[in-house]
């Protein structure tokens, strides 16, 4: 079992190598001269598809093998289901690829995907039993469901990024300039976690710190990168590691907030580079992959996205997930902040088919508000685990 | 009633926008809104937008706007956005809320305390959002299904030319005999599963009509779901009670009006252990430590007979046995029981021997049970313990009174009084956990702990609701409605033949675009025609370079 383990590994590995050169592909395929709208048949496009839907079937691998050597779904723990999230990811993409052809939205789903997958690999990646709340059928019902309904609510957000970095006039200073820019950075800052995790990783560094929690009692924390911040009255533990002497509050987990504080200066250092290296900022970088966009197309792809993703959402998470909490906490709803975020997620896209049904909210407003869907989504996968305590805490 | 007469004769309730006959625009504003607009609800007078005059005519418009309801939506989205902040109410201990936010979280915690953010789900206002997105939901669906019910049943197939011109896919062609290239569309249009009405000229092909209904399905679902919500205030509704159960214990379980009893025979847990589980999980054993595998209570369920007289009390027959898991409740009746805590090793009695201390040696031994303790202890030859007072839960002395704080054998203390031959009167000791005082003077006799047994207590949660059949029934009606009007589209085509011979084409769909000119370009293809042009495409490919132009265009659809 343990063999199997390494080699669903193995294939996730491959998927993510696989993933890596679709993007390529596709990039190639709208530079292609023929075909001047971007979509339909290109060589270039049937190569990339070909490796995605590959690389997909790898995942589907790592997905399956290790389901059999846990002996239970993969969906239990941050690492698998954000996993599970790109996964559904490129899944949506190729769904939405075969309906509409539109090759561009390749370029931006792939890295997309792919930071999503390399993200989740930095939490801890071994196979966990379940405990007792999570042993059940409806783990593997209402976790994919939620997945899949997200990551097809999240190709509106990719849809309407590559609007936007068309539509926008980025000559004119103005706030849809810099919140474009806004978006694309904390893309960077999300590579800046994996870049500093990775190193912190690799280096093998490691500090104890002694500090009093919250309730007042003595405990310990573990650090994976130099003490930027220490904790609450925390005292150091680990001879010649780094440590500055600025003390958070009780409340605050300084280890977390220290790996936030090198995400956001790796990535911030990236940045600058790339900008001083470029001379441009990343939007105007990316603004030729997108100059023969059908904005018309993109505004399209997104609304239908979102038409399709918002039923799955709901039947996952609230339908699914009220019936399996009824069943292990003993009433379907009780304001678990996840079960929050899930509803307020829901109710932002009913606020999004409301607007665009019925007031005519399309084009640059429509992906104004994707890209605002998406960050709820996110904020709900990552910011209520790692941030706001709940039943769902299970990382 | 104002009517308005059409053109072309057909007289129109007032508030109409397209004659319901020919389609022309009956009012300048109407012409001069987006098509889009104004095929929204296929032109039709709607309540909302015809009178503004009584009180209620004003209430009906505020909860039938589209805007009020998104205000709605987006306000309940922050504000359950703003009970997340801190734990609610019911995550922390009891009773320590006015103590809690402002010790852990400061001024910002006092704030949230003393705006109530503490419990926001059951405040006042936050109810009156849901009530009022309920209301909206309500009203702006009657408000528009109605006027849409009709002029979808009515629809006429014969259609003006200005009608056809306004639609965003729309084209002019000269054919050489358009009844031939009608009946080739037809061909095709079939193919495509159209439901095809054909009059003099004219041919309305349709598809995809129920769509039009998902929304308001989805709408009758959430209601459903709001008065399921509603119904758990009903008494008799809903109970949630707690119940804790120590092993070997029966006790009628609450809520259920002492007809049904639960006796325990013990509760178990269980945790994953290397060497014992899977080998693949021992990584993460390594690193977390004990990980919970199971927790179950083993548990006989017994309902009351009905006595033969009322009032009587009947036997206890057993109904089930089993054991009751995470995940996996007892269900009788309308109940089911939670396995949802537990209290492990609570004292269930403590052995002691009777010793002599000059001798050390003892003169009996005697157990006291904490579930039933006794009044005296009698030891053999003569010897034998009062016990005086028993505190179960000793928490120390207040004005040289021991206290207990609960009936829970968590501390136990006696006062207890030692009789032997020599000391017929006995002597007095105070005996507990780690404690001997002899507060009357030396005593010739001592207590010695020679043992104690424990068992473990399962906290269960007794749970009936009787709403949960029509929260089922809300969920599926409002899936069923929301798949039906997301995944299906009201796709039509209009074909005229003008008096001079041209043929008219023009599309609408209220969804998919891309979908509709798919259906057109393969209904077209037989023809040799080009499919019906899609105007907002082609003013987009033509302005992508203007993008002040656009900008202009999108202000006035807000």
């Amino acid at each position: 079992m343990t063999q199997l383990v390494s080699i669903s590994s193995t294939l996730l590995y491959a998927a993510f190598v696989l993933y890596l050169i679709a993007t390529v592909f596709f990039a190639g395929s709208i530079k292609s001269k023929k075909h001047t709208n971007q979509t339909g048949k290109n060589k270039w496009a049937t190569i990339a598809i070909t490796i995605t839907i590959t690389g997909f079937i790898s995942q589907l691998g790592y997905f399956i093998t290790r389901w059999i050597a846990s002996g239970h779904a993969p969906l239990s723990n941050l690492f698998e289901f954000i996993t599970f999230f790109g996964m559904m990811l490129v899944a949506a993409f190729i769904i939405i690829y075969f309906i509409y052809r539109t090759h561009v939205l390749g370029v931006f789903a792939l890295p997309i995907a792919l930071l999503i997958i390399a993200y989740s690999s930095m939490f801890p990646r071994d196979v966990s039993p379940l405990i007792p709340a999570l042993q059940s059928d409806w783990l593997a019902i209402h976790v994919s469901t939620v997945a899949a309904g997200e990551a097809i609510l999240a190709i509106s957000f990719v849809a309407g990024l590559i609007y936007l970095l068309k539509d926008v006039d980025l000559a004119k200073k103005g706030k849809q300039t810099f919140w474009l820019e806004a978006v694309l950075f904390s893309l960077v800052l999300v590579v800046g976690f994996i870049v500093s995790t990775t190193a912190g990783s690799i280096a093998g560094y490691e500090s104890e710190f002694a500090y009093v929690n919250s309730e007042e009692e003595a405990a310990t924390a573990q650090y994976a990168l130099p003490a930027l911040v220490i904790p609450h009255q925390g005292e150091l533990l680990t001879e010649g590691q780094f440590a500055t002497s600025l003390s958070m509050p009780a409340i605050v987990n300084a280890s977390r907030l220290n790996t936030v504080l090198w995400s956001i200066l790796t990535g911030t250092i990236l940045y600058l580079v790339l900008r001083l290296v470029t001379r441009k900022s990343i939007s105007a970088l990316l603004q030729p992959l997108v100059k023969r966009v059908n904005l018309n197309l993109m505004d399209e792809v997104g609304y239908r996205s979102i038409l399709i993703g918002f039923p799955v959402f709901t039947l996952g998470g609230l339908v699914f997930a009220m019936i399996w909490a009824q069943i292990a906490w003993t009433r379907f709803w009780g304001w678990d902040p996840k079960e929050v975020w899930a509803l307020i997620t829901w109710l932002f896209y009913a606020a999004f088919l409301h607007l665009r049904l019925s007031k005519g909210w399309e084009g640059n407003r429509s992906a104004w508000l994707a890209v605002i869907g998406f960050a709820i989504i996110m904020f709900n996968l990552i910011a209520v685990n790692l941030i706001i305590a709940g039943l769902h805490s299970y990382a | 009633m104002n009517e308005i007469t059409c053109k072309c004769g057909h007289v129109n309730p007032e508030g109409t926008e397209l004659c319901l006959s020919c389609g022309r625009t009956l009012s300048k504003d109407a012409e001069n809104r987006k098509t889009a607009d104004v095929m929204r609800y296929e032109g039709m007078a709607r309540r909302s937008q015809t009178y503004n005059l009584s009180i209620i005519d004003k209430i009906w418009n505020f909860f039938s706007s589209v805007k009020v309801g998104v205000w709605l939506i987006v306000t309940t989205l922050i504000a359950s956005s703003l009970g997340t902040i801190f734990p609610q109410a019911l995550f922390i201990p009891q009773g320590t809320e006015n103590v809690y936010y402002e010790e852990r979280y400061g001024i910002a915690g006092k704030i949230y305390y003393v705006l109530g953010f503490h419990d926001l789900y059951s405040s006042w206002w936050y109810l009156l959002l849901i009530g009022a997105i309920g209301t909206s939901i309500i009203i702006a669906s009657l408000d528009r299904v109605i006027p849409l019910y009709k002029a979808l049943k009515h629809q006429r197939i014969n259609r003006h030319e200005s009608f056809m011109k306004r639609q965003r896919v729309f084209s002019d062609y000269s054919v050489e005999s358009p009844e031939k290239t009608i009946a080739q569309i037809r061909e095709r249009l079939e193919k495509k599963r159209y439901r095809i009405r054909e009059e003099k000229d004219h041919l309305l092909a349709e598809k995809g009509r129920f769509s039009r209904w998902g929304p308001y399905i989805n709408h009758i679902g959430l209601i459903i779901f709001l008065i399921g919500g509603m119904l758990r205030f009903v008494p008799g509704m809903y109970v949630d009670e707690n119940m804790w159960i120590r092993e070997g214990e029966t006790m009628a379980i609450p809520g259920t009006g002492q007809e049904y009893f639960l006796k325990s025979d013990g509760f178990t847990v269980e945790t994953y252990e290397q060497g014992e589980d899977p080998e693949v999980f021992n990584n993460t054993i390594e690193r977390e430590g004990a990980i919970a595998k199971n927790y179950q209570t083993d548990a006989h369920l017994y309902q009351r007979e009905q006595g033969s007289i009322a009032g009587q009390q009947g036997e206890l027959v057993e109904v089930q046995n089993g054991a009751i898991q995470v995940n996996q409740p007892l269900k009788f009746d309308q109940f089911a029981l939670y396995q949802v805590d537990f209290r492990q090793d609570e004292y269930l009695s403590m052995s002691f021997n009777m010793t002599n201390k000059a001798s050390e040696e003892s003169v009996g031994s005697f157990t006291i049970r904490f579930d039933e303790p006794q009044k005296v202890y009698e030891l053999e030859n003569g010897y034998s313990v009062e016990l005086t007072e028993y505190f179960p839960d000793f928490s120390g002395f207040e004005d040289g009174e021991p206290q207990s704080v609960s009936p829970i054998p968590n501390n136990p203390a006696f006062l207890v009084r030692l009789f032997s031959p020599e000391k017929p009167d006995g002597e007095v000791a105070f005996i507990g956990i780690q404690r001997n005082v002899e507060p009357l003077g030396e005593n010739d006799y001592a207590l010695e702990f020679a043992g104690v047994e424990t068992r473990d207590v399962s906290g269960l949660t007794v749970r009936k609701d009787l709403t949960l059949w029509i929260l089922g029934l809300g969920g599926a009606v409002f899936m069923i409605g929301v798949v039906q009007g997301a995944y299906w589209n009201h796709r039509r085509l209009w074909l005229k033949k003008t008096a001079d011979g041209r043929l008219l084409a023009a599309g609408h769909t209220n969804k998919n675009w891309f979908g509709l000119r798919k259906d057109l370009e393969y209904v077209f293809d037989s023809t040799g025609l080009e499919k019906p042009v899609d105007h907002q495409e082609e003013n987009l490919n033509r302005n992508t370079s203007a993008d002040a132009k656009e900008e202009n265009n999108r202000d006035s659809t807000s």
